[in-house]
């Protein structure tokens, strides 16, 4: 059973070691020819003026909270699917209850506003 | 001498097996980016009505080699006021899961090799599926990071955008590929293609094939939906700090998942190896229709204007997410009450 993960964890290392690998040669091959205008950040020919961490718009902050309740949906959905013959009728019922209640919360944060990008 | 060393080797064959396929996959995975690259500047090149490059190597084919080579020796510039660490973890960690997620993609029939059957997947997983979600969406870290570390605006807003873009349509990618899941009852990607030997999925389940490759789509960052790399608002978006090499990973990750995703909806949605017209060598089969997918997703991106930023989040929480779970429930519902009744 466990050999059928060894290509997979044997690909595990190799990519660690491309990726480091690949960070390292560019690091080491190209020039290194550094001065203080070229260290800045780019900023169309200007000097920054202000710090690039300021506060956010608050749907980013809302979208990652929605996707984090429908993934954990996705992620009870998943072994349901493979059951759903053991489970029938009675399995495909919860289901339903189940996403009524998640349809429902859906449409409150639509109707709410939630999901408008203006 | 010889029955010495395969006795000596006997008890390690199924490591050197797992190597082999492991050097394999990431080799050709390797190989393939500049093919790729090269077949996508050819074909947008047509596409415009211009050559596309031609004149390293025959057809031009030298092209993406060279570039790689320039990058490579391309001075690395670290911005001093950027996160050390994570402006160089960032590149690594988009590369290392791409190749990852590769290794559960399983390419053809297991053949046999002295007494051995030795599957063409780097890992045939019951879980299948679900790595390749788990592994993929890891991606994501790559991006955010890039962005964070970079300390400037377009960095932080590219990458802001990119993970808000990923997130929102896994929803769908996911709740798509449950329908595949219902009808073949299992996570294993073999036996999805297996069950797939009379029809591919793409036609009974044909709503879910297209809510998957649409979603897909986003979820590589691919036009008409490449956001976060918005020339015109965002210069080139999480990686406009970075350089040389660097540079390139992002772009080969993203080369890397474009073939990832393609193998993976020729597999849910196409059957994979299965030819359906008795042509029997699975293997080309597969790489066949894995071609035609990254042609569409070439001819996608010289077709479509990107789309703007507001329009791409409502249609994936207000169009794909709502159109996606009432394709799932129709299919169970079909499933349990019409197929299995």
């Amino acid at each position: 059973m466990l050999e059928s993960y060894t290509g997979a964890a044997i690909l595990l290392l190799i990519a660690t070691a491309i990726a480091v690998g690949m960070v390292v040669a560019t690091t080491i091959l190209g020039p290194k020819r550094q001065f203080a205008d070229k260290m800045e950040p780019f900023e169309c020919g200007e000097s920054q003026l202000v710090s690039p961490y300021q506060r956010f718009s608050v749907k980013f902050y809302l979208v990652a909270v929605l996707f984090i309740l429908f993934d954990i949906e996705a992620v009870f959905l998943f072994p349901w699917a493979i059951l759903y013959k053991k489970l029938g009728l009675f399995g495909l019922i919860e289901m339903m209850v189940f996403l009524l209640i998640l349809g429902v919360g859906l449409m409150y944060v639509w109707i709410r506003g939630g999901l408008d990008w203006e | 001498m010889i029955d010495d060393i395969l006795n000596f080797l006997d008890p390690y064959w199924w490591l050197i097996i797992g190597v082999v396929k492991a050097v394999i996959i990431a080799v050709g995975l390797l190989s393939t980016v500049p093919l790729l690259v090269w077949l996508e500047r050819r074909l947008m090149g047509r596409f415009q009505v211009r050559l596309g490059p031609n004149r390293v190597g025959p057809l031009g084919l030298g092209q993406a080699l060279a570039d790689a080579i320039k990058l490579l020796f391309k001075e690395n510039i670290v911005q001093s006021s950027a996160d050390k660490f994570l402006f160089y973890l960032a590149p690594a960690v988009v590369v290392f899961t791409a190749i990852v997620t590769f290794s559960a993609i399983p390419f053809g029939e297991p053949f046999e090799v002295g007494g051995e059957s030795i599957g063409l997947w780097g890992a045939n997983l019951n879980i299948g599926l679900l790595f390749i979600f788990a592994v993929s969406s890891m991606g994501i870290y790559g991006i955010v990071l890039a962005g964070l570390s970079s300390n400037n605006k377009y960095s932080l807003m590219g990458g802001l955008r990119s993970s808000a873009q990923m997130i929102s349509y896994e929803l769908t990618l996911g709740l798509s590929a449950l329908c595949v899941v219902l009808m073949s009852g299992s996570l294993n990607l073999y036996d999805i293609v297996k069950s797939q030997s009379d029809m591919p999925y793409a036609i009974p389940l044909f709503p879910a094939f297209v809510l998957f490759f649409i979603a897909g789509v986003a979820e590589t960052n691919r036009a008409p939906f490449d956001l976060p790399e918005a020339e015109q608002e965002l210069v080139a978006g999480f990686f406009t700090e970075y350089s040389g090499m660097k540079f390139a990973m992002f772009f080969m990750g993203e080369y890397i998942n474009m073939i990832t995703m393609s193998a993976l909806i020729t597999i849910l949605f196409l059957g994979g190896w299965n030819s359906y017209i008795g042509f029997d060598i699975p293997i080309l089969v597969f790489a066949f229709k894995v071609f035609l997918l990254l042609c569409v997703f070439i001819w996608l991106r010289s077709t479509f204007p990107r789309i703007r930023y507001d329009r791409l989040m409502t249609f994936g929480w207000k169009i794909l997410l709502p159109t996606s779970l009432v394709t799932m429930l129709a299919y169970s519902a079909i499933k349990v009450l019409v197929i299995d009744a």
